[in-house]
């Protein structure tokens, strides 16, 4: 018996150490960025994976370049990139978390019609829709960076209020019912007894919508008016992916600067986005 | 108490009924904007010849034939077809070994997960323009590079795309290895269950649910893929057919799409409408297989 719990053991540490190695291999990629950000350009290709030492070292250039890249200013892209995450998230939490009340809540022929659009938009790959959308949205002016919430919480809607609706049903009706009771409109209600209630669902929403926005790049590339308005992940498909030769040493500058923030906010809220992105997979 | 259930309803609805404008009309104003307008309208478009909306002109079923007919397409569609596959399975299988060590109590498991999850929250066009770079400096070592030949393009994004999905999946599998009751397990060991033996026929069974998710989550995500595929190859190298015609040999569905809107000539945004109909009725398909699989298991259980 002891034996065979020396050898478990034994088993566990080698597993460990193997994990281990997996692991550093895992964040190989993102060192790969970090190295190669400080490179000249011209070493990027045929020295991929040394350090950046004598002369290969580039100091700050690429930053320099990657931030001002066709005339572009990097802060810009990275201010819009916030504005659109955060107003949408925002636009998308408190706009379906009152639809998914009432659609569970209130019996109507047209709330059930609403719920199943909701659902079957679920499907709809966006390819379907590209051309048409950012037509419409270009002709109601929503290509800025502050109208655009409107497009994310009209296409984004689905899965939002099939989440949030899943768990009201789950709540108790006595509660509101109580609260009806003590004198509570529909209105006040909602924001006092509901939203707290809410709360984890709105985090696991949350956590998804800006984990979607952020990361973006089709639907914005298309609504936006990218003349004025350009969000990250645009400018570094731009600086990528523009004709003539490829400043890799400045796409790699970009590409740190921006996972960056993406790594600091997993680190911090890890627990929520792990939760909320296993949520958000049992969608169906 | 079952009968008295929608009696019960009745308070909060009658009171709340009233307030649809509030609650329900910013929601149904974007989703008639950012959904079922254009939704309606693409599926009008795909059967008119437009450059622009306003001079669209119905020309019946053309799209739908030149789609088919387009070599290109139907190329984008097998491909679409077998990185799927091979990518479900390795993804699925890779995932399911990491969630099953990581669940053997094992030192620095939470460590393990954090970083296999971690790639998860980088976007699709940055995740491809970082492996872009990795493969052109391994393959530059040969002379190559990932958009020289086709079979580079298709495994580097099947490495890509286990890289970024294994840590999502391993969380679901986690949630789902956790939830085996422990005296299951138990009780095979003690019946002399071997450790493989108690795997296949207790542990496994018991995910059937964690394991339907993935495959169809991975089936999805594969299909519908386009940042990645557009950061990774953007559909290179093009190879010249018999016929003249030039087929981008790594580009999948949604990436074919995209390239047809761009294309000048006169038929182009139709046929590129018609392909993204067909498009959402293949995604769709399995959209609703999914649905209608959980649904039975959910009665089943």
């Amino acid at each position: 018996m002891n034996g065979s719990l020396a050898a478990e053991r034994r088993n566990k540490a080698i597993l460990s150490v193997i994990l281990g190695v997996i692991c550093v291999i895992y964040v190989l990629p993102v060192l790969a960025v970090l190295i190669n950000s400080f490179k000249l350009n011209t070493f990027v290709k045929t020295d991929t994976f040394a350090l950046p030492t004598g002369e290969m070292w580039a100091g700050m250039d690429n930053f320099i370049k990657g931030m001002t890249f066709g005339n572009y200013p990097f802060w810009d892209s990275v201010k819009y990139s916030v504005v659109i995450t955060v107003l949408s998230t925002a636009l998308i939490l408190v706009g379906t978390s009152m639809a998914a009340w009432y659609i569970a809540r209130v019996d109507s022929l047209f709330c059930r019609i609403l719920y199943f659009l909701c659902v079957f938009s679920m499907v709809v790959p966006f390819q379907m829709v590209m051309f048409t959308l950012s037509n419409t949205a270009d002709q109601l002016h929503l290509n800025t960076p502050w109208t655009i919430p409107v497009v994310y919480l009209g296409f984004g809607a689905g899965l939002a209020i099939f989440m949030f609706v899943g768990f009201v049903k789950s709540i108790p009706l006595e509660i509101e019912e109580a609260a009806a009771i003590d004198g509570c409109g529909p209105v006040r209600t909602f924001f006092m007894v509901v939203v707290p209630m809410l709360k984890p669902t709105m985090i696991s929403v949350g956590i998804l919508e800006i984990m979607w926005v952020w990361n973006d790049y089709l639907l914005p590339s298309l609504v936006l008016d990218l003349e004025k308005y350009r969000t990250i992940t645009i400018h570094i498909q731009y600086l990528k992916g523009s004709y003539g030769t490829v400043d890799l040493g400045a796409t790699m500058a970009l590409i740190l600067l921006a996972i960056i923030p993406v790594i600091v906010f997993y680190l911090t809220c890890q627990k929520h986005i792990i939760k909320g992105v296993a949520a958000g997979a049992v969608k169906g | 108490m079952k009968h008295k259930k929608p009696a019960r309803g009745n308070t909060i609805c009658r009171s709340t009924r009233k307030w649809f404008p509030l609650f329900l009309g910013p929601v149904v104003a974007a989703f008639i904007i950012g959904f079922v307008w254009p939704f309606l309208q693409g599926i009008y478009l795909s059967f008119c010849q437009f450059k622009l909306i306003a001079d669209a002109k119905p020309i019946g079923i053309g799209n739908y034939v030149r789609a088919f007919q387009d070599a290109s397409f139907t190329h984008a569609f097998w491909y679409t077809a077998l990185f799927t596959v091979v990518s479900m399975v390795l993804i699925n299988v890779l995932a399911f070994t990491v969630a099953y060590v990581l669940t053997q109590n094992i030192k620095g498991s939470n460590l393990f997960r954090t970083v296999f999850f971690m790639p998860n929250l980088i976007g699709g066009i940055v995740l491809g323009h970082i492996w872009s770079m990795i493969f052109d400096g391994i393959l530059g070592k040969f002379g190559t590079s990932i958009v020289m030949d086709s079979k580079y393009g298709f495994w580097g994004l099947i490495i890509l795309m286990c890289w970024q999905q294994i840590g999502y999946m391993m969380i679901i599998y986690i949630a789902g290895l956790q939830a085996v009751p422990e005296d299951m397990l138990e009780a095979a060991r003690i019946d002399g269950a071997t450790k493989s033996q108690a795997l296949f026929k207790v542990t496994i069974p018991n995910v059937m649910p964690s394991i339907t998710i993935c495959m169809f989550l991975s089936l999805t995500n594969g299909f519908k893929l386009f940042d990645q595929n557009l950061a990774l190859t953007n559909g290179y190298p093009i190879i010249t057919q018999p016929g003249g015609v030039a087929i981008k040999t790594t580009e999948m569905l949604a990436l074919n799409i995209y390239t047809t809107y761009n294309n000048t000539s006169l038929n182009a945004h139709g046929t590129a409408q018609a392909k993204a109909v067909i498009f959402f009725i293949l995604v769709a398909g399995l959209g609703l297989a999914q649905l209608a699989y959980t649904r039975k298991k959910e009665v089943q259980q």
